[in-house]
């Protein structure tokens, strides 16, 4: 505010406002009295007995534990409250000019002089006012005889009506100080059983899970509002968390995990199955954000095109043309987020300059993980409509070549559309299956593979997916994904000293699109291993899911989810592709680990001479033409005296 | 892809030349990073010979683009340059003309460019001369011909037209389909 505004004095107040002052001021002057003093006046609105004679109770029982602990602590209050007595006066004072107020307010500083019969005044007055008394305080009198001798004085010194004197000053701060702390003490007991008797009461309304036969008949008739569904989502959250303590007793956990899934369907409108399977992958309160957050869109954002501008120069020509916009986050050095913007974002004359391109967040990802170097030579498998191509083109200074496949070709009209408005010079686009390379060329320094996926982490920018998929999508998808990385893996030249990696991702967060189709690769090619991602943030994947085990490296891929990172789910492997090691290897072992084996029967070597040197001797005997009569019994050699050896 | 006959490398050399004159022979004799032309299916691409050399591997069906598209042949075989030739044209231009900025929108929209929206002409700008058109802030917008040369345009009423609007980048948005 400038000097001339500062120093003016204002609008006077009108006259309702006033009295609305004089009021109050009037009212915490009788309140910092009566707190010394003496019993409140009738005036005084009655608080309800009963709750009046607990906090006395409870008050009393902690006053003399709280009582040394507090005194030192309140006696700075105290003065305040002193204190602050003292700058009312000077209102009132003020507006003593007036002859609004009642002679009581006169010098209520002053102890010593009573200001009025009604507040102050002598013991006697104070049994005078016994009815009066009876009304607010009539459990406090007859606790009163109960106490000890401590809380007793405590009590009288509350109750005293004595007039506040140097003698008496220290004791009625203390009988002030205690008052506070048993308020603070009864407050929060009254929030504690507050809580209790909620969930309890939870527990009362948990009678009513419906069972499979009321659910089944629910869905016959018709939802329930969309109120009813939330509320008894919630409920079963949070029974879910504390099963134990909140859950009725003669129901499974299963049942509750399945009035939630059918509930969740009907809110949020997907289809059983899908409800499940993204259900499964998070602790159930976590589960819910994620659904809630699918509902919401996730802020746009743009990626400055390194190859025409800075983001500097770019936030200032937007900003003039007035877009609300902001860096993304310490993570990127290319990101911007568009808060809000009077002309269309996708149409200025710096998009169609090339100056930027209207990119998610998480799609910044996969090709910050796959780094590429100037002069390399790379393939980016499912490319449409261009971001990522666009991205590694401008992080490679337009050096070296980028493949651009896109197996649709419908869509590379808009890959070759950005490729060109963004300036790219050294893109080759093509549209292959992908799983045709590296037929069709290989030899790559670097491979990125943003797979075709169920979109389970763009939901909420396509709602349909609630819908429609099944389960033999994923199943299809699985195939698909792990044909390609397998390509993807065979394309690159291993022997390349850029770095031969594999960066797979998808837009997905299931687990049977990520981590089951990288433990694939790993299994099926040996030379393959995974390294860290060098993304500084995002969840590490799992090494474990259900009933599935996964290589201890996957907890250097990435997951990224809309309700944690405010950006769509994503998933990010980066996997490095060795030379083959050589099989002679796996040959030798083989041989070492059967010869010390015992032979499972055993040779015996004389005996197997003496038969071979006699089938030898036949065998001469049968080439002379010799008949050979068949052997008796006997061992030995009849007398055949042409048979002679 | 194959390379230029004579009669389209005539074609594309005279469109090319009309634009950027002279500075024709720094596109076709770059000694650092020899570049060469190529044609696939009546599309002339502009592409550095590394590139074309690996882009070989890549069968005819199945090939879309390669390096910088400039242009393409209709079937009366004349050659028409696309907005996509823009980066080229605006690095090696001779004759420029910028527009005012609230002559921007009008031209992104297809419109030919009037005398109230020039901000600026490069001088001795003759007639039906390829310009490119460049916003104030030296971002390139298009490209077009001239209408009158510069003494002429000094002589103009406001609503004359003095540049034929032939290509803007506004095109990347409303003729996404047909790029290619």
């Amino acid at each position: 505010m400038g000097r001339r505004a500062r120093l003016k004095q204002g609008v006077p107040k009108t006259l309702d406002e006033f009295k609305k002052e004089q009021k109050r001021a009037k009212r915490k002057s009788r309140e910092a009295e009566y707190d010394s003093d003496s019993p409140p006046p009738v005036s005084k609105k009655p608080k309800p007995a009963g709750t009046k004679a607990q906090t006395k109770e409870r008050g009393r029982e902690n006053s003399e534990t709280k009582k040394s602990a507090k005194g030192k602590g309140k006696a700075l209050d105290d003065d305040d409250e002193w204190g602050g007595f003292d700058k009312e006066d000077g209102d009132l004072d003020a507006l003593t000019k007036f002859q609004f107020e009642e002679d009581d307010q006169g010098d209520i500083g002053d102890g010593d002089i009573p200001a009025d019969d009604d507040f102050l005044g002598d013991d006697d007055e104070l049994i005078d006012r016994g009815p009066k008394k009876m009304l607010e305080f009539s459990d406090e009198s007859g606790s009163d005889d109960n106490e000890g001798d401590d809380a007793s004085a405590s009590a009288s010194d509350y109750d005293s009506d004595a007039p506040v004197t140097a003698k008496t000053m220290e004791r009625q701060s203390r009988a002030l100080e205690k008052k506070v702390a048993r308020e603070a003490e009864l407050d929060q007991e009254d929030v504690a059983a507050g809580n209790q008797q909620g969930d309890d009461m939870e527990d009362i309304a948990f009678f009513d899970l419906p069972t499979a036969e009321e659910r089944e008949k629910e869905q016959e008739t018709g939802a329930q509002p969309p109120e009813e569904l939330l509320r008894r989502i919630h409920d079963c959250s949070k029974v879910l968390s504390d099963f134990k303590r909140l859950a009725n007793k003669d129901r499974s956990r299963s049942e509750y995990v399945q009035q939630l899934l059918s509930d969740m369907e009907n809110y949020y409108g997907y289809n059983a199955f899908l409800t499940e399977k993204l259900f499964n992958l998070f602790p159930v309160a976590e589960a819910i954000e994620f659904f809630e957050a699918n509902e919401v869109p996730r802020p746009v954002t743009i990626r400055t095109n390194t190859l025409r501008t800075r983001r500097r120069d770019l936030a200032q020509a937007l900003i003039n043309r007035g877009v609300n916009l902001e860096p993304l986050g310490k993570w990127t050095n290319v990101g911007l987020q568009v808060f809000e913007s009077s002309v269309p974002i996708g149409a200025t004359p710096e998009y169609l300059a090339g100056h930027y391109m209207l990119q998610a967040a998480s799609s910044f990802l996969p090709v910050m993980a796959l780094n590429p170097q100037p002069e390399e030579r790379i393939l980016d498998m499912a490319s449409a409509p261009g971001g990522k191509t666009t991205y590694i083109s401008a992080l490679m200074r337009n050096t070296g070549v980028v493949f651009a496949n896109d197996a649709n070709k419908a869509r590379t009209k808009s890959l070759h559309a950005n490729v060109h408005r963004l300036g790219c010079k050294n893109v080759v686009v093509c549209s292959y299956d992908g799983r045709e390379f590296p037929k069709v060329i290989g030899g790559f320094d670097r491979v990125l593979l943003d797979a075709p996926c169920s979109g389970t982490g763009v939901i909420s920018k396509d709602p349909s997916v609630k819908l429609t998929k099944s389960e033999k999508d994923f199943l299809l998808l699985g195939q698909l994904q792990r044909q390609l990385i397998l390509c993807a893996i065979d394309s690159i030249n291993p022997k390349s000293d850029k770095g031969a990696y594999v960066v797979y991702s998808t837009c997905s967060v299931t687990v049977d699109e990520n981590e089951s189709v990288v433990e694939y690769a790993l299994k099926k090619r040996s030379n393959v291993e995974l390294v860290p991602t060098g993304l500084e943030f995002g969840v590490e994947g799992f090494t474990k899911y259900q009933e599935k085990k996964f290589h201890k490296d996957m907890k250097l891929t990435r997951r990224y989810y809309p309700h944690v990172h405010n950006m769509d789910g994503f998933f990010v492997a980066k996997l490095k592709v060795h030379p083959p090691s050589p099989k002679k290897k796996d040959e030798e072992e083989p041989e070492e680990n059967a010869a010390p084996e015992e032979p499972l029967f055993a040779w015996n070597n004389e005996e197997d001479e003496a038969i071979m040197k006699e089938e030898q001797r036949k065998q001469l005997l049968r080439k002379k033409g010799i008949k050979l009569r068949p052997k008796t019994t006997s061992p030995h050699k009849q007398p055949n005296p042409v048979a002679v050896a | 892809m194959r390379p230029l006959t004579e009669d389209e490398s005539k074609a594309v050399f005279t469109k090319l030349a009309n634009y950027i004159g002279k500075n024709l022979v720094h596109l076709i004799d770059r000694p650092d990073d020899p570049h060469c032309f190529r044609v696939h299916r009546d599309r002339v691409f502009y592409v550095s010979e590394k590139i074309m050399k690996l882009s070989i591997s890549v069968s005819r069906d199945h090939l879309v683009s390669v390096g910088t598209c400039l242009g393409k042949f209709s079937k009366t075989a004349k050659f028409k340059l696309h907005i996509t030739a823009l980066d080229i044209l605006a690095q090696y231009a001779k004759y420029k003309v910028w527009v005012k900025p609230n002559g921007e929108m009008p031209f992104l929209y297809g419109n030919h460019i009037a005398k109230a929206h020039l901000g600026r002409i490069t001088e001795d700008t003759p007639e039906h001369q390829g310009v490119v058109v460049y916003s104030m802030s030296d971002v390139p917008l298009g490209f077009g011909v001239t209408a009158r040369s510069t003494i002429d345009t000094r002589k103009l009423d406001p609503t004359g037209i003095i540049v034929f609007h032939q290509a803007d980048v506004g095109e990347y948005l409303r003729d996404e389909d047909t790029l290619i």
